[in-house]
């Protein structure tokens, strides 16, 4: 077998807007119509609109590969194309292997039957053999932490439960390739790990896996690479990081798109470390300054800043306040009327790619009255690797030295291997 | 058509496992339980005695022992026939969650839906088989042909459920049209009556392939007489057509399936 496992050929995918005849009462007067007057035809056609515009891409076997993108940007489309469900309107779509799809997990689920009958039955949906099922059902209701209830009907289940048990399930499929559509968001923090590690594990297992989700984070922890669609377009397919900023550079420009009827602007912002400027990359805890104007254009409801640095590899919240939470009070402009404002903070942060953003806000009226996304951005780099945002600057020390030296001792000579 | 045969083989196991969810849950939590098997067709087999005792007031001739078998013969079929199709039509909508989710052929539901009153037509017909048994009617060598009469019934009814869950799933109203004809038909089919009654108008009914097929079984069961040749191949030719057509229709239009419900 090849090693690719997935391809997508130039495909383009039509689907049509609106309202479209669906009853035998609607159809006939319309199609007698349309014979009388020959001109509704293209009326019906106009409202057909391109959810994919000539996408390529291949991905091989033990290859993960994230699908990012806003709503309405073809990620859907893309899992649906891929196992079968809808056929493209140009192009190929090459499966190779067995396909598995972990899409709203419990659709196979009948709520009269109990949790066990639920097993069978959607492991048969999702194209396991009974005693395939047999095999592993142990392994499954572990999995899922539902053994006390695996004899009730899943009516009772809360969804949460009922959630789990799909993923349970659909988890234990052994497929070539994997579509997950947006289902590590079940079950609480424990379960979602274990989610996580199960796909892991099918990651190294060769399975190629495909996985959609608004989860940067998650992307950028499970996946090799990552496809950005916008509008159905494939803007990039690359190295995870690379795709996500793109995502978050779009991002930024959809919701601060130059809007005249801002009624405030940042007429100046000037970003430095440690004294200086122009300069975008710093050591962690290195002191850092903002200066922001703010020109008021029109009449203004009272206001703070927010104060907002994200990791752009994955859009994860590092810190946010505002001015008020610092204790400043409202700020009240006139037309015309400048604020000048000074933001000073260390950064505590883990290597990786920040950006800063303001957002003024009449808290009130819970209106945001201008979004200043990524107003400036800064790379922390440093040699120690570790993973979350912070850099709490640790060390290890050792304090009885005979067990660093027999370990040290034992290591030499094996293939020991650095765990993460 | 023979590579979409091959796929349906290889989910068989699907094919199974929601027949016998069906079956599961029909008779799970319900208080009738396997009573439900042979509900309709009692309730049909007692409309046509009522039916019956009409007609022998009127005539002024007494029932006989084997017009009733023979409603109960026509009754069972019949019942098989419009549940399977009632069902099926709204086949595709009520899973239309796994339609639009999970890729695996779309027969599996109307066929499923077929097996399960499959199940409950075997029920209620080896209840029929110990009556049959009880009543002393002497059942002859022409039961042989009961077999193919069966699988043409299941042919007709597999290709009208094909072809009626398909069309509901692009135009809504069918199934509304769907139950009035089933509500109606059993009065343009002979289950109650035999088409003879009807002397030389009995073809206009006869064109009806379920009743040609429900005839064609009181023959071989109940009157131990061969099915009129030229009969039995139109009804095979209406069930061969529907099965093969229907199946054609459904598989052209499978691709939009996901898209258009």
């Amino acid at each position: 077998m090849s090693s690719v496992a997935l391809e997508f050929d130039g495909v383009w995918k039509k689907f049509r807007k609106g309202e479209r005849y669906d009853s035998l009462r609607d159809l006939i007067p319309a199609t007698i119509k349309q014979v009388l007057s020959r001109n509704h035809r293209d009326e019906l056609k106009a409202r057909e609109f391109w959810a994919l515009k000539d996408v390529s891409f291949q991905i091989k076997r033990g290859e993960a590969v994230g699908v990012i993108g806003f709503n309405g940007s073809g990620k859907s489309t893309t899992l649906k194309l891929l196992s079968g469900i809808l056929k493209a309107t140009r192009g190929k779509v090459n499966v190779n292997g067995k396909l598995s799809a972990l899409i709203e997990v419990a659709a196979g689920f009948h709520p009269d039957l109990t949790g066990r009958e639920n097993i069978y039955l959607n492991g048969t949906i999702l194209g396991m053999r009974k005693p395939e099922i047999d095999r592993k059902l142990e392994e499954i209701v572990d999995f899922s932490g539902l053994e006390e209830f695996i004899d009730t009907p899943v009516k009772r289940y809360s969804s949460g439960m009922y959630a789990r048990l799909g993923f349970s399930v659909a988890a234990h499929v052994d497929p070539d390739i994997l579509l997950v559509d947006e289902v590590l968001s079940v079950g609480d923090m424990s379960f979602q790990q274990r989610c996580i590690d199960k796909m892991k594990e099918k990651i190294r297992s060769d399975v190629a896996v495909i996985f959609i989700s608004h989860n940067l984070p998650a992307v950028a922890n499970l996946c090799n690479r990552a496809i950005f669609l916008n509008r159905g377009n494939l803007v990039l397919d690359g190295p995870c990081e690379t795709a996500i900023q793109a995502y978050v550079e779009a991002m930024g420009s959809w919701d601060s798109r130059a809007n005249s009827e801002d009624r405030i602007r940042i007429t100046d912002a000037q970003f430095s470390i440690g004294g200086r400027q122009k300069h975008s990359t710093m050591k962690p805890h290195t002191p850092c300054e903002l200066a922001v104007v703010f020109e008021c254009e029109s009449r203004l409801p009272p206001f703070n800043v927010g104060f907002t640095v994200r990791r752009t590899q994955d859009m994860s919240y590092c810190y946010a306040t505002t001015t008020q939470e610092l204790g400043h009070p409202l700020f009240e402009l006139l037309p015309g009327e400048r604020l000048a404002v000074l933001f000073q903070f260390n950064a505590h942060l883990a290597r990786g790619h920040y950006r800063l953003d303001l957002t003024v806000r009449d808290p009130k009226g819970v209106e945001v009255l201008l979004a200043a996304n990524g107003v400036t951005s800064f790379s922390v780099d440093e040699q120690v690797t570790s993973h979350g945002p912070a850099d709490l600057a640790l060390k290890a020390n050792i304090l009885n030295p005979d067990v660093h030296d027999k370990t040290a001792r034992r290591m030499q000579g094996t293939d020991f291997c650095e765990t993460q | 058509m023979i590579g979409a045969a091959k796929e349906l083989i290889q989910y068989k196991h699907l094919l199974f496992t929601l027949t016998w969810r069906e079956i599961r849950i029909r008779y799970k939590e319900t208080v009738m339980g396997f009573l439900w098997a042979i509900f309709m067709p009692v309730l049909v087999v007692v409309s046509g005695l009522v039916v019956r005792k009409a007609f022998s007031v009127v005539s002024g001739k007494p029932i006989e022992y084997t017009e009733l078998i023979s409603v109960v013969v026509k009754s069972l079929p019949w019942a098989f026939f419009a549940g399977s199709i009632r069902t099926a039509t709204n086949s595709l909508l009520t899973n239309s969650n796994l339609v639009t989710k999970i890729y695996f052929p779309r027969e599996v539901f109307p066929f499923s839906s077929v097996l399960t009153h499959l199940f409950d037509f075997a029920v209620a017909g080896s209840l029929l088989v110990i009556l049959i048994a009880f009543s002393g009617l002497s059942v002859g060598v022409q039961i042989l042909w009961l077999p193919l009469l069966l699988l043409l019934l299941i042919l007709l009814t597999a290709g009208w459920a094909l072809f009626l869950s398909c069309a509901t799933l692009f135009f809504r109203d069918v199934k509304y049209i769907v139950e009035i004809v089933m509500t109606f038909g059993i009065l343009f089919t002979p289950v109650f009556y035999d088409v003879s009654m009807f002397a030389e108008w009995r073809y206009v009914l006869l064109l009806n392939p379920v009743g040609t097929l429900l005839e064609a079984i009181n023959d071989v069961v109940v009157l131990n007489r061969a099915p009129d040749p030229f009969w039995l191949l139109y009804a095979a030719i209406w069930a061969l057509g529907s099965f093969l057509g229907a199946w054609l229709i459904f598989e052209k239009a499978e691709p939009v399936f996901a898209e258009s419900i």
